[in-house]
């Protein structure tokens, strides 16, 4: 598959945070025809107050290599310029960011496209797994696999 | 051959992954499984929910359990993903 100089694929597992200025940036000045950029960032929500913490598991190399042909996959549906896609892994507390997507694109809806298409297929075939830290000192409940993420995939089959 | 383990099911097996030489009789990847659903109870506790097992070959899905898997040097089992 041949890319572009103009199209950049950017995407990184950490356990460190990430700064969505930064990245945002880093996506905008390589290709001045960018006219949109579109950005998703999914964060650890508390459950009611019972939550402390999610524990991500991640298969190194593996959950690389699948967002980048999410990725990749995505640049070509949409004619997109770039995505930028980082997952972070370990413990994440409350309020703290997980993972974030950014689509740049000539014109929006490509953008918004792009970025709900990568974050619909991360979620259900990137390895990744979620374990519940809850308050009460309740430590362990892996998070089951929703079926509304797999039925979120039926949108894109046409 | 190495195996690796993630989720619910390291947690089970209580290893992160195994150095294994396969039997001569195991071929296929369907083999495999009904291999490893005779190797213990805890095994057993896991592969016997052959719907909920993923399997993927050197770091690539796969669910043809027809695969010849003599030559896959990694082969990995865990649950659906739950990330982003």
């Amino acid at each position: 598959m041949t890319v572009s100089p103009h199209v950049k694929i950017n995407v990184k597992i950490q356990t460190d945070d990430f700064d969505l200025n930064i990245e945002i940036d880093k996506l905008k000045y390589h290709n001045k025809n960018i006219g949109a950029i579109v950005s998703f960032v999914g964060l650890c929500r508390d459950e009611s107050d019972s939550l402390s913490a999610l524990e991500i598991e991640h298969y190194p190399g593996m959950a690389e290599r699948q967002i980048k042909n999410i990725s990749s996959d995505a640049i070509h549906k949409f004619s997109l310029f770039g995505i930028t896609a980082i997952h972070r892994f370990g413990k994440i507390k409350t309020g703290e960011n997980i993972v974030l997507v950014i689509a740049s694109a000539p014109h929006r809806q490509a953008a918004f496209d792009g970025a709900n298409y990568v974050m619909d297929f991360l979620k259900t075939s990137a390895p990744f797994w979620k374990k519940e830290h809850f308050k009460d000192g309740v430590s362990g409940k892996w998070v089951d696999a929703k079926d509304a993420d797999n039925t979120a995939l039926d949108k894109w089959k046409h | 051959m190495k195996l690796v383990y993630f989720s619910w099911i390291r947690e089970r097996l209580d290893m992160s992954d195994e150095e294994i030489s396969l039997p001569e009789n195991v071929i296929s990847l369907g083999d495999l499984t009904s291999w490893m659903n005779t190797r213990g109870d805890e095994f057993k506790a896991v592969f016997e929910h052959k719907n909920v097992v993923r399997i993927a070959i050197d770091q690539e899905h796969v669910d043809d359990m027809t695969l010849d898997i003599t030559q896959a040097k990694e082969i990995a089992f865990f649950p659906p993903m739950t990330g982003g």
